[in-house]
């Protein structure tokens, strides 16, 4: 379905190829689609592909017959009029969605779409909504991120539509073949170590190749004559000591430039899998599990750098090896040469066969691996909760079932690998035997071969076959290392989702006017807001309230872009803020979250978190107007403590204060309080409250609280309920008013009220 | 009694000083009263008695940023820098934060015993010899390249300045613990 049709619009959306010819059949003269949505489902919940047209007239449906889809000869077709009495609409639930047309008097017909589409539904919606109600066709709200095509939803941080791309096939050799993307900035260093594994190689193989003249020139004619001194014999000796100490000395080097290219490809490798890591908005965090992440960038990566300087190393060195006894050989005689090599490609066949069930025992390993660390990742931070809930036990037994896990699958490895590893072994002693035997064959047979060429020909074959066991090895561990890459390559392919502008305008100063413009937001099928109308003021405090669920974290979130609204724009000073380079926006933007986050550092690092260059006045200043100035001083090391992890004990009132300080001193124009006082207790709030005071000044403020009562100086409060804004007003009007507010208001004072009683 | 009564009591009276960041200490006295109590007199001509010197950065920035906390540990005021302070009222306020600070400094690490924590450190200092129980390598910190402090089991605390200035047995004892 890759190849499109432009329609008669002018390419403002493209039809699947397979509908065009048929669509063009079906339209009156003068008559164009205007927009085009492509249900997936019959009406019983078959697989089967229809497809929904809007025209200015009509809206036309076409249905191919199930299993025929490509004989769209045969497709029936129906169309209803458009006019004002009709009416669109979408239901979805559990990835099935529906869409429907509604009449005056009755349902005139719908259809079933999975969750891939919802989307493109409800595009082909506001389309038809436009075209109906206004009579002019609404702007073009082709979306981007919709497949070309299929038209279903692109999963936001992915490149390509997973239904129309084949299935990933397994990737793990071309995984490894993109290292060589790393490798290549240490080209020289390679080559080096690679000219020292050849030359040494060479150098270890000269002992074996003396061993002919040795036999035949010296000890032969000694046995048989009586001719010859033990003296020559010495200096065969003493040439075949410096072969070897040259291997060694050889060998010694390569080790060692092998050993240090690889350690500084796999840091290289660490190095951009993390800050990569960091460019991946927050919407790949929630779906991934901190223990897996974590595996990937260490262990994972580390794998590799023991392929490359172990395995990959001494698999060079063996197909080196083997290539030049294998011309040794067929230089001294070409039929031994055959016959010693006969099972060679039996071993060959073997490696494949072992290679596809080792790579799927190990892929399954690596997400054991990584399962049994996310349940440490998961319970060491916890342990507060497991301790409480006495679960120690169950965390116990979870743990030892993850283990299990991965014991299973190694032990499937190892059932492989131990019929495989004696197996090559036998054959490699099979290899020699054969050689004997052809050998002593053709020595009978007229002296073919001398005695000294059979020896010769011993010592090879047997390194040769030793190598070759050592390189089956590396089966196993290139099938780990690749596994490993793939992993590694999974997150580098990943495309933030929140993209830098191919133009990005860099603001140098903020007002702080923002502005949501019908400001949508679906996560998946579920739509969290829709139809967000908003203008704030420069330094308005604005308080956002409602009931949990009702999207108020979602739209703070589009506003710092850690996700882009799926439909509609924010504004910063009129300028959407798509526009801007995403992290000097967001330079302009403090946040002070519910749960106040310190890094492992000092308390100065940590209040000049934002601007590391701050120096200590602003960071007095800064601590003073956040009210922290006087718990610091009380710490062993003032400003200096440690705190975060392993470091200073800190209540949670202070950690708040310490994270306002640090909003404080980037002096950011757009402020977000995301529950910033719901953690602590109300003498602690007042604090906090004080804090806050200071830092909202002359900025714009968005606020988000669960107890009104912190909001009472909020310039207008936005009431959210179910994704739409119910009621905005300044709290007072809001109250007078029997709404939204006044609602959760009455309710809190209730609760008030209930805990005095008691 | 008067304001100008009060000052005049004053043994020594800072004047308002130009801090290095264009901060200004607002005019102060300190002195000792009888009972070895740090008395301020801050330039509203309030009298604060058991005063509390303390560095904000006693780490990084020893000599700059002194608070002056009332017992209660609200600060009362900031002296930006001892530098800019007239000699005797800095010499009072250095006296008064030496006395307050006990960082014995390594000169030497005689023996540690075992290669696992908690172990147990035998070491020479600027104040004599001991020997303190280290938690974990946790409480081995470099604060820079060179300047390295331990926090033992009981929370005090010992510097070592330069670790190139000690010896090459100490030095490498030292090392397995950064």
């Amino acid at each position: 379905m890759n190849d499109k049709v432009e329609d008669a619009t002018g390419g403002r959306e493209t039809l699947p190829a397979s509908w065009g010819e048929t669509l063009r059949t079906q339209l009156e003269a003068g008559e164009t689609a205007l927009a085009w949505f492509s249900p997936d489902l019959s009406q019983d919940l078959q697989y089967q592909s229809s497809l929904l047209v809007l025209t200015h007239r009509r809206l036309l449906q076409g249905t191919c017959p199930r299993d025929q889809k490509h004989l769209p000869a045969e497709t029936t077709w129906h169309s209803w009029p458009l006019s004002d009495e009709l009416l669109l609409r979408t239901r979805d639930r559990a990835g099935l969605g529906t869409l429907e047309l509604i009449g005056p008097n009755e349902r005139l017909g719908f259809w079933r779409y999975t969750i891939g589409r919802t989307q493109s539904a409800h595009q082909f919606i506001d389309r038809f909504e436009s075209l109906v109600r206004d009579g002019k066709d609404g702007p073009d709200s082709a979306n981007e991120s919709a497949c070309p095509s299929c038209g279903a939803v692109l999963l936001t941080a992915r490149a390509n539509c997973a239904h129309c791309s084949p299935p990933s096939a397994s990737k793990t050799a071309s995984s490894l073949l993109r290292l060589s993307r790393f490798a290549r900035a240490r080209g020289g260093m390679i080559l080096l170590g690679f000219l020292l594994t050849l030359t040494s190689t060479a150098a270890s193989l000269i002992p074996a190749a003396l061993t002919e003249p040795l036999v035949d020139r010296v000890l032969i004619p000694f046995e048989s004559s009586g001719t010859g001194r033990y003296s020559t014999v010495l200096w065969y000796l003493v040439a075949m000591t410096a072969a070897y100490v040259l291997a060694w000395l050889l060998g010694w080097a390569r080790t060692y430039v092998l050993a240090w290219v690889s350690e500084r490809v796999s840091a290289d490798l660490r190095n951009q899998t993390y800050s990569h890591l960091q460019k991946l908005s927050l919407e790949f965090f929630g779906g991934k599990r901190t223990g897996d992440l974590m595996s990937r960038l260490t262990s994972d990566t580390d794998r590799i750098c023991n392929f490359l300087s172990i395995n990959l190393l001494d698999f060079a060195t063996d197909v080196i090896m083997i290539v030049m006894t294998v011309c040794l050989l067929a230089y001294r005689d070409v039929y031994l040469a055959l016959a010693a090599l006969a099972p060679f490609p039996i071993i060959m066949w073997l490696v494949q066969f072992v290679r596809y069930r080792m790579l799927r025992a190990l892929q399954q390993g690596s997400r054991a691996w990584a399962a049994m660390s996310s349940v440490l990742a998961d319970t060491i931070p916890g342990i507060r909760v497991v301790k409480a809930f006495a679960q120690e036990r169950r965390e116990v037994d979870r743990f030892r079932a993850t283990n299990d896990h991965v014991l299973n699958v190694n032990d499937r490895v190892n059932t492989i690998w131990s019929f495989f590893g004696p197996m090559t072994t036998f054959l490699t002693q099979a290899g020699l035997l054969i050689v004997w035997g052809v050998g002593a064959w053709m020595i009978f047979d007229g002296q073919r071969i001398t005695v000294g060429a059979l020896t010769m020909f011993l010592t090879l074959i047997a390194r040769f076959y030793t190598r070759l066991e050592a390189m089956l090895r590396m089966v196993q561990a290139t099938q780990r290392a690749g596994v490993s890459a793939q992993r590694i390559f999974e997150i580098l392919d990943r495309a933030p989702s929140v993209p830098e502008p191919i133009r990005p305008i860099h603001p140098t100063h903020l007002e702080g006017e923002i502005e949501l413009r019908q400001v949508a937001f679906r996560h998946g099928s579920r739509s969290i807001l829709s139809g967000i109308d908003l203008s704030i003021r420069p330094g308005e405090l604005i308080g956002l309230v409602g009931p949990s669920g009702a999207g108020k974290s979602t739209l703070v979130n589009l506003v710092c872009r850690f996700y882009d609204v799926t439909d509609g724009a924010i504004l910063v000073d009129g300028v959407d803020i798509r526009s801007y380079a995403v992290s000097e926006y967001r330079r302009h933007i403090g946040i002070v979250l519910q749960e106040p986050f310190l890094f492992y550092g000092t308390i100065a690092e940590n209040i000049a978190y934002g601007r590391p260059n701050a120096d200590r006045s602003e960071i007095i200043a800064a601590a003073r107007a956040a009210r922290a100035h006087d718990f610091i001083l009380k710490l062993p090391d003032g400003y200096d403590s440690l705190v975060g992890e392993r470091g200073q004990a800190l209540s949670g009132g202070e950690r708040q204060r310490i994270s306002i300080a640090r909003a404080i001193l980037i002096d950011p124009k757009i402020l977000i309080l995301d529950e910033a006082t719901s953690s602590v207790d109300t003498e602690t709030e007042r604090e906090i409250q004080q804090a806050l005071d200071n830092l909202i000044q002359g900025r714009t403020t968005i606020a988000i609280a669960h107890r009104l009562s912190t909001l009472r100086k909020a310039d207008r409060l936005v009431v959210l309920e179910h994704g739409a804004i119910a009621e905005v007003g300044p709290p007072h009007d809001l109250l007078k008013r029997s709404g939204a507010y006044s609602r959760l208001h009455r309710a809190q004072m209730e609760l008030v009220a209930g805990h005095a009683l008691q | 009694m008067s304001l100008e009564s009060i000052k005049k009591g004053l043994q020594v009276t800072a004047r308002t000083q130009e801090s290095p960041n264009h901060q200004t200490t607002p005019a102060f006295g300190l002195s000792l009263d009888a009972w070895g109590r740090l008395v301020l007199i801050d330039a509203e001509g309030l009298r604060h008695v058991g005063v509390e010197p303390v560095r904000a950065f006693p780490l990084t920035d020893p000599s700059h940023w002194i608070s002056l906390c009332d017992a209660q540990g609200r600060e009362i005021l900031q002296v930006p820098s001892l530098e800019t302070l007239p000699p005797a009222v800095r010499q009072i306020l250095e006296a008064e934060l030496a006395a307050r600070e006990f960082t014995p400094v390594i000169e030497r690490i005689v023996r540690v015993s075992g290669e696992i924590s908690p172990s147990d450190w035998d070491v020479e200092t600027d104040r004599g010899t001991t020997r303190f129980t280290l938690d974990s390598e946790d409480d081995v910190r470099r604060i820079s390249p060179t300047r390295v402090l331990i926090t033992d089991a009981r929370k005090l605390r010992y510097q070592i300045p330069d670790i190139r200035k000690l010896d090459v047995a100490s030095r490498r004892t030292l090392e397995r613990f950064l």
